[in-house]
């Protein structure tokens, strides 16, 4: 079943329908539009054991798909609560945002559950398409403006180049069934149109999960775009990026040559480096976590790059740790950014930890998460890479991945530095929304959690790939 | 191998003469008597009163794409209605939840103003 694509398309809907009916004078309110999201989430939840195909056998259901499901609906939900107050302190207060998260949410299911290239195209554009135009969502601020036509322009043209390697795909074998393409890849991994084509669709997808060298439009769209917004593409764009990935690649990766697999890790260890390296140079926080951001792209392909259930497992656990902890990061810089778009140095999060304590200790804990410290999530997402990397037999890929996340941890608690051993002037009088501050608590309790029991997610995760 | 792309090659030849022919040709067996009424820009048999080199309001592109937008609805009733008969129930209740998604857009522009030329 297709349901939770439809409960958040019709959700979606009417809250659209509902922004039209309104007053002018009158705010939107986001419960239906989290309401629509959580029953979508109940749903695949509940239906995560079952698998099956729809739409003549081009929309994957169940399993794979659903988990993905939830991890998007759970994007869109916290995104959503930190929003609310956001939005009116940036004077964005319009009922189109919520719609249009959730349009990006069904796109990035639908890239979830393709099983057909053209599937996963559509959902694609319904993605970007929307992230475009909440890249751009404040309308008054210039570096918005900058962001969602970066943003635009280059994502238009990384279209083109994926479009463009699906039709000699599909020139080469004849059809646009991504399992039956790759059924016929060990007899084409000799002929050029098929290795072209297969490094275009893979050069499209490394623009949208902002992997070196398709990267370069990350940090400036990450700082422009409005906090929350980065939010929810920096997670769940990237998310339904790799979980097309996974479905393209990961099954059939042994079969194409090993070249597909080198030129993959290449990209990995450059993502990594230059993640790593550029992120230090930062002052602006929105900036450093856009790096990290790359960084981490890195990371969850190492997963790819292995090739076995350890690693994809691996790259969906950090997937679900990655959500919750980038989230919660941006939550916190939404929360403190001031109505004119200030407030986002590492100098004016100087003695943080005085002023408000239980924000700054949230920060904390997610820069540790982020930085990979046990006992938190994002440790046990590059444990589990790692090792898959190793015994895929790429065990330089995961030195790399070890060395960088030790130069990565310089960034992260440089600015815990920043908030604990600092002192700063200037006092903090913004008000803290309930509903935000619950969804860092909700995202901190996810990470937490997900760092004692990993082995409940992994468990599941493991099943889609055996 | 490549000569299976010949005839290919030879229409793309083809096409690019005929297409600069079609074009030029009035250009090189066409009477010249210029006049200042027949080099002045047409508008319609309208007395042309601007340059046409200006900024265009914003709005036409909005008209342009919602235009678009409908104009693709329509397209995609044609098959539908052609083959109605076959489709049954179940075409026409997916016809109906398409029809439903257009509405809800076209109620949304409708109230925002997109159709408002002031």
């Amino acid at each position: 079943m297709t349901a939770p694509m439809m409960i958040v398309s019709l959700t979606a809907l009417i809250v659209l329908a509902v922004e039209s009916l309104k007053k002018r004078t009158e705010t939107i309110d986001p419960t239906l539009a989290i309401l629509g999201l959580v029953a979508a989430a109940v749903y695949a939840a509940a239906t995560l054991g079952s698998s099956g195909t729809a739409f003549a056998g081009t929309v994957r259901t169940g399993g794979f798909a659903h988990f993905f499901a939830i991890l998007f609906c759970a994007s869109g939900i916290l995104s959503i609560m930190l929003s609310k107050s956001y939005v009116a302190k940036a004077s964005i207060e319009h009922g189109e945002f919520y719609s249009l998260i959730l349009f990006a949410v069904v796109g990035m299911m639908l890239m979830a559950s393709a099983a057909d290239f053209v599937i996963f195209f559509l959902g694609l554009e319904l993605m970007s398409v929307a992230f475009y135009i909440l890249a751009g969502f404040a309308r008054g601020r210039l570096m918005s403006n900058e962001a969602a036509l970066k943003y635009f322009l280059l994502g238009a043209f990384a279209t083109g180049f994926l479009l463009y390697g699906i039709a000699l795909l599909y020139g080469s074998t004849g059809s646009t069934s991504i399992e039956s393409v790759f059924e016929q890849a060990p007899r084409l991994i000799g002929s050029t149109i098929f290795l072209v084509g297969l490094a275009l669709v893979m050069i499209g997808l490394t623009f949208k999960i902002a992997a070196v060298p398709f990267h370069m439009w990350a940090p400036d769209v990450y700082e422009g775009a409005p906090s929350t917004v980065t939010a929810f593409m920096s997670t769940g764009g990237k998310a339904a990026a790799f979980a097309a990935f996974l479905v393209i690649f990961a099954p059939k990766l042994t079969l194409l040559s090993f070249e597909v697999r080198e030129i993959l890790a290449a990209i990995a260890a450059l993502s990594m480096i230059a993640g790593g390296l550029f992120a230090i140079a930062q002052s602006n926080i929105k900036r450093m976590l856009a790096y990290s951001s790359v960084a981490h792209a890195g990371y969850i392909l190492t997963g790819i790059v292995a090739a076995n259930s350890y690693g994809s497992s691996g790259v969906l656990f950090y997937l679900a740790a990655y959500t919750v902890m980038n989230i919660g990061a941006f939550g916190v810089v939404a929360i403190l950014e001031t109505k004119e778009g200030g407030f986002l140095t590492f100098d004016d999060y100087a003695g943080l930890s005085a002023r408000k304590p239980f924000l700054a200790g949230l920060m904390a804990l997610f820069m540790f998460s982020l930085a990979g410290i046990p006992p938190f999530a994002g440790f046990f997402g590059k444990y589990y890479v790692f090792v898959g990397a190793i015994e895929g037999g790429f065990t330089w890929l995961a030195i790399v991945g070890v060395l960088m996340s030790v130069v990565s941890a310089y960034y992260y608690l440089r600015l815990v530095v920043m908030m604990y051993f600092r002192s700063g002037e200037g006092t903090f009088d913004q008000p803290v929304a309930r509903l935000a501050l619950g969804a860092l608590v909700l995202s901190a309790i996810a990470i937490i959690w997900m760092g004692l029991f990993p082995s409940l997610v992994v468990d599941l995760t493991s099943r889609f790939f055996s | 191998m490549l000569e299976q792309y010949l005839p290919l090659g030879m229409m793309i030849a083809i096409g690019v003469l005929a297409g600069l022919v079609f074009a030029n040709i009035n250009r090189w067996i066409g009477p010249k008597h210029p006049s200042e009424e027949k080099l002045s820009t047409y508008e319609s048999g309208m007395e042309p009163v601007r340059s046409a080199r200006e900024r265009f309001s914003v709005k036409f592109y909005l008209v342009a794409m919602l235009f678009l937008l409908f104009d693709i609805e329509v397209v995609f009733m044609y098959p539908w209605a052609v083959k109605f008969r076959e489709l049954g129930l179940i075409g026409f209740i997916e016809m109906l939840l398409f029809i439903g998604v257009l509405l809800v857009g076209l109620l949304y522009i409708w109230r925002k103003g997109a159709l408002r030329w002031q």
